[in-house]
Order: C-alpha cells, then structure tokens, then sequence
C-alpha cells in the first residue's frame, strides 16, 4: 500500500479570516444558515423609524440623524416610500455646499426594499448585492413597515442563538440536578447494557455512553475519566472471556458510583493468579486486537477505590468497582 | 503542539477530512497495547499505533487522546472511521514507523507523555 502523504493547503487549514474553522464553528453557521431561513424580516427589522419629506432642509435631516445617531432614513410622500437618505448622500451635499437644498435633491430614488414577510436571507442576499447599509421593508400592499440593517440582522440571530443556548442549558442543568430535583430516602440511577461475547466491534460503545452520562450528569471529569477506563476493561473482559457475554450495569448515587458486570460463565479458578499482573488467558487474536495483555484487572484496580470479584467454575463472574464521590452532590465539580 | 504542525511533520494524511486539525496536542504516546495505553497515559496527547481496529479508538476516548496517527501507512478498518466520526477524534496515517515517527516528533518538541514504569 503506498501512502498518500498530502498535507492540507493553508487556504484549506486557515478559512478566509485567517483562521480556521472548527467543527464547532460549522455547526454554528448551519445554524445560522437555518436561522436566516427561519427568521422572517419583520422579526429583525426596526419598527420605531424616523422618516423625512421630500421637502425637509438636509441640515434638519442631518440634525436628526445626528441626535438619533443614525444613518440615514426613508423619505415618505403622502405616506409613499420615494427614496432613502443616507449620511453618504449629506456629504455629498455638503461638498458641494448646499446643506439648506430640500431632501428631493440628493437622496436616492432607485428603491431596492425587502418585503418584511421574506426570510432575512432575502434581505442578506440584498444588501450583498446593493452594497447597501439600510433598505426600507415593505408589507403586502408596498406600505413602509420598518428598516432593516446589517446590525438587525446580526442582533436577530444572536438572540435565537442565545435563545438555542438556553435551551441546552436547561437540558444540561435538568440533568445536572436530578438528584436535588427528585426527593427521596436514596436516589440511585441504574443503567445496565447487555455486552455480547466475542462483539469486538461494538466494544466499547457502552463504556462510551456511561461516560458521556456520568459527565451530563455533572460528574467531575476526573473522577468519569476513572470510570470510563474501569468499566472499558471490565466491558473488554466481558467480551473476551465469557461464554455467553454479560450484563454491564452501572449504579450512580450522590455520594458514590458503582459499576459492575455479571456473567454465566466460565468463571475464574484462581482468583489472586488472574490479579497478577500480566497473567493472562487471553487468545492469540485477542492480543492482535491490542488486548489480553493481563493488565485488565490491574488498571481497574488502580482506577477506582474498591474492586471486588466474586466467582464460581461453571456458574459465573461477579465484578463490582466502586468509586467514592468526595463532595455532596455529583453535580458539585471541583475547582481546577 | 498544533495538529496541523504534526501531521506535517508526519508526512501525514488526515482520514477524517471534516475535523479541526487546529487543536493543541500536549504530548505524544506510542503503543500497540491497548490496556498500556488505559494503563499510562495522560490527556490531551496524540496516539500512535500500528493497530487499526475500532477499540483503538475507543481506548484514545477513555483516555482523552485528542488525535490517533496510524503508523507505517496503515488504514483503518471502516468502523473505525465511523466510530471516530461519532466522537469527533481525527484519524491520521503516517507512512513513517512508530521508531521513525515517535522520533521526528520528539525531536520537533513534542513531550513523551508514556509514564516510566518506575515512576508507577
């Protein structure tokens, strides 16, 4: 097999802005693709709006854009949008020294406007194309509803991205909490898998899941860390050595965690030989896997506080590991 | 150490072409033992193995590796890939061994993170 050996391009490595994107960044931006297409024009837009008349002096107009400090405003006639003045168009008044000439001379007539029922991305794809800062909305019967911004939009996503926030926030502190918020003598959370022998693929996949919700459920990352390589062996194991497989069950209280896993055999004789560190049973295509190297036993003996193995020739294995949580609750990390 | 910096060092090519290769890797840990490595390592580094099946990524999540290089050009078997994908760990083949490979990047600065058995 020969090996490719191409590196990334920087253009590939380094976006546009000079950095990269991370997998995190691009879920945000679908969401916020989503969002521009969630997201109608009159949910965004300013409402509240100062307008002018074609007849107003560009030094009142210039006055109210200079207490408002905005940059420009739609230009009504008997209720009828006929044109837009910007800041741009002020200056262009004033080079030319006429600040006291009527509204009608220096603003722009050529309308683009967006219809405040369209999904923003209309208005992005509009604002892309004009080059313009600000573009009147309009309802069904072309009337002047609102202005629309760059910065409208921006602040529009921001808050339904922060209102997304939320909502995992409340999901994850649900979680987090389940032994405040469910009163009880003793609170246990049982969760069992059921771990087929010789299932080298799917291995792993329950380890995975008790550690990701030890994590949801607020565990200190240290201490689901010590889980995970403890009950990752002991599932290891189960795959490895039983007949039949087994069952992976994991208890999780406030003050301690108990993991353990049954089997219906073939049982250990000698319990103290399998503790001995690299001894081992272990099949020659089990140890081409990485595993069966005798140090199972070992790691999750160093891993948690207390490791029992009760065992029967014929009848089964009985593994418990229990982990003590130091603080109160599960869901109080410590500090560092 | 920055993953893209080693990936280059590594002649690498980067399997899973979707992730972020713009992450810091603390240390480097090399092994073809599964339970050496549930048995030793610290966070945050990057694994090199000759073994190419799915616990290779299992045992890199339980030990919080940020990144796996398959060395002498290895390719991964595809749950792998798939496995890798689902816990967002990038996937790397070197044509280098592990001798040849654990060496350049030692040498480029990145610490050994195994743990000495004398220090255990």
């Amino acid at each position: 097999m020969s090996p490719t050996t191409r590196v990334p391009t920087k253009q590939e490595v380094y976006g546009r802005q000079g950095r990269s994107i991370t997998d995190q960044d691009a879920n945000a931006i679908n969401r916020v693709e989503e969002l521009s297409y969630d997201l109608k024009v009159r949910e965004v837009m300013t409402v509240k709006m100062h307008t002018a008349t074609p007849e107003m002096p560009l030094s009142e107009v210039l006055e109210i854009l200079r207490v408002n400090r905005i940059s420009g405003m739609p230009v009504l006639k008997d209720d009828q949008l006929v044109g837009i003045l910007s800041l741009e168009d002020i200056v262009h008044a004033m080079q030319n020294n006429e600040l006291s000439s009527p509204v009608s001379q220096y603003m722009t007539r050529k309308l683009i406007t967006v219809a405040s029922y369209d999904p923003i991305v209309g208005a992005m794809q509009k604002f892309s194309d004009s080059r313009l800062g600000r573009l009147p909305v309009v309802d069904e019967n072309h009337k002047l509803v609102g202005m629309i911004t760059k910065g409208d939009i921006t602040r529009g996503i921001l808050i339904a991205l922060q209102k997304d926030y939320k909502e995992e926030e409340v999901r994850r502190y649900r979680a987090s909490h389940l032994f405040e918020d469910i009163v009880s003598d003793r609170t246990t959370l049982v969760l069992r898998y059921n771990i087929k022998a010789h299932d080298f693929t799917h291995g792993g996949n329950a380890s995975s899941n008790i550690k990701r919700a030890l994590l949801r459920l607020g565990a200190d990352p240290q201490i689901a860390r010590r889980c995970g390589i403890a009950i990752y062996e002991a599932e290891i194991n189960l795959i490895i050595h039983t007949t039949h497989g087994g069952i992976l069950k994991l208890e999780v209280e406030s003050h301690r965690i108990t993991m353990s896993t049954t089997d219906d055999g073939p049982g250990i004789a000698d319990i103290e030989q399998v503790l001995q560190p690299g001894y081992t049973t272990a099949t020659e295509e089990v140890r081409e896997m990485g595993f069966g190297a005798g140090m199972g036993l070992v790691n999750i003996k160093r891993c948690v506080d207390k490791m029992e193995i009760e065992s029967t020739v014929g009848k089964g294995t009985k593994l418990t590991m229990r982990i003590y949580v130091p603080t109160e609750n599960l869901n109080v990390r410590k500090e560092g | 150490m920055n993953l893209s910096k080693i990936i280059k060092l590594a002649n690498g090519l980067l399997l899973t072409p979707d992730m972020d290769t713009n992450i810091e890797i603390s240390g480097g840990y090399g092994a073809d033992l599964m339970s050496d490595v549930l048995a030793a390592s610290q966070p945050d580094a990057i694994l090199l193995t000759g073994l190419t099946n799915p616990q290779v990524v299992r045992t890199a999540q339980m030990s919080e590796f940020r990144a796996i290089i398959f060395v002498r050009g290895k390719q991964p078997q595809a749950e792998t890939l798939v496995i890798a994908k689902q816990e967002n760990i990038p996937l790397i083949t070197s044509p280098f061994g592990m001798f040849e490979l654990s060496g350049r990047l030692h040498k480029a600065g990145l610490p050994s993170f195994e743990s000495n058995e004398s220090n255990n």
